[in-house]
């Protein structure tokens, strides 16, 4: 696709936002209001500027889902017994039983998903939130790249919880084996959750706001 | 209409970075992006509505077969166990696992359909060049901010890792509903890839003139 060249409509050479031109833009269908307009006219969601409490949600909720993945990782994932024994698996601990199956391409995506994934995002949105702390004004393009990639990927996290649910619903085999779920699947999940909302709290205006003059 | 609410409207701000941009109709297959940040700010995708639709409807249709219908059994030493979707929701229903199990029903079925019901409702007048339902708008951002909580591609993802986990240890048969459900995932991709947010607020703001 070729790309089109919509110009600014601001002062004939720099960009001006919606911000400074006293108008407050919808997040969810782009719709531009005046300023103090609280609602979207065309599809009414509510309408902010500039989320000033954005950072504070960020690291709130980013905590709660590090706090979440601690049991996540200690707790065991499945409880499998059959009949010779009962046995319990980590989420590291599945995914070396996948490589002792020689399933290497499962267990890397296994390991993707639930460690690389979650660390992964839990540095990215720290790096994120602490960069626009300190009004950074390195690599604007980059950290916007990296907003999008989290908000893409965070969710992929959830396989691992998916992959519980299928084998506990299915492994159910009276005396010859059963698996149930361990309760680091439910903290994990958690984990998931409140961290694809500490990066839907984040506000990525706020990265290209530091060189601009300050407004309101 | 007055000019100060026509030039508001002729605006668009890139929801990534809030810089102001200038609407203008774009030729057929072009797209424009954002100034500063590059993000996408709309594509030409005219004749997509009908599309989206009439994916909508089939994934709609294919998801309600994904949950009615057996989604896989296994069986192992003459010991037969057959699950459906509903059934690996309600894995976690046992103590206080049991929230979960409601957020995973969300995840893989619930907020799916909300999401092809809320399209359908918004945009279904449209092909056939009626006027939109009272609360079309509000479907449509609603089927948007819900995007990054459906999760039923991600289930498919799941379900493979599963399967290849007790390949080992008892044979197991794939039922119409884990196609069903494949068929959901596929087409709910395809009918994303052709959402241009900014055509179809547009497209909603004009069947209201
Ligand atoms: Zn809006
Ligand atoms: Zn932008």
């Amino acid at each position: 696709m070729q790309v089109f060249d919509l110009g600014s409509s601001g002062p004939s050479q720099g960009l001006t936002t919606a911000r400074a031109a006293g108008l407050v833009a919808c997040r969810t269908c782009g719709q531009v209001h005046h300023k103090g307009a609280e609602r979207c006219k065309r599809c009414q969601s509510p309408l902010i500027s500039r989320d000033h409490q954005s950072l504070q949600k960020v690291w709130a909720w980013l905590i709660a889902g590090i706090i979440a993945y601690i049991p996540a990782n200690t707790y065991p994932m499945l409880l499998t017994s059959t009949l010779l024994e009962r046995s319990e698996s980590t989420i590291i601990g599945g995914v070396v039983d996948l490589m002792h199956y020689g399933a290497y391409g499962i267990a890397f995506v296994v390991f993707f998903a639930s460690v690389v994934i979650p660390v992964g995002k839990f540095l990215a949105i720290m790096y994120l939130a602490v960069s626009v702390q300190r009004a950074s004004q390195a690599n604007q393009h980059g950290r916007h790249k990296a907003y999008d990639l989290v908000e893409f990927i965070g969710r992929w996290s959830m396989i691992d919880v998916f992959v519980v649910a299928i084998l506990s619903a299915l492994v159910q085999l009276d005396t010859i084996a059963t698996i149930n779920p361990g309760i680091a699947a439910v903290s994990f999940a958690l984990s998931v959750i409140f961290t694809m909302l500490a990066a839907q709290a984040f506000d990525p205006r706020l990265i290209w706001d530091v060189d601009r003059t300050p407004h309101d | 209409m007055t000019d100060a609410q026509q030039y508001l409207d002729d605006l668009v701000a890139c929801p990534q970075c809030d810089t102001l941009h200038a609407a203008q109709d774009l030729p057929e297959g072009m797209r424009a992006c954002c100034q500063r940040c590059g993000h996408v700010l709309m594509s030409t995708q005219r004749t997509a509505v009908a599309r989206i639709i009439a994916l909508a409807l089939t994934a709609f249709v294919l998801m309600i077969a994904a949950v009615t219908f057996p989604f896989l059994s296994l069986n192992a030493g003459g010991v037969q166990n057959a699950t459906s979707v509903i059934d690996a929701v309600l894995a976690f229903k046992d103590g206080l696992a049991f929230p979960l199990a409601v957020a995973t029903a969300f995840f893989i079925v619930v907020l799916p359909l909300m999401r092809l019901s809320a399209l359908i409702y918004a945009l279904g007048p449209l092909v056939t060049e009626r006027k939109p339902h009272p609360g079309a708008r509000f479907a449509f951002g609603l089927a948007e901010r819900l995007r990054p909580w459906s999760m039923a591609e991600i289930f498919i993802v799941g379900v493979t890792v599963a399967l290849i986990k007790v390949a080992g240890m008892a044979a197991v048969t794939i039922g119409p509903a884990f196609w069903a459900f494949a068929g959901v995932v596929v087409i709910t991709i395809l009918k994303d890839q052709l959402i241009c947010r900014y055509s179809i607020w547009e497209a909603l703001d004009q069947a209201k003139a």
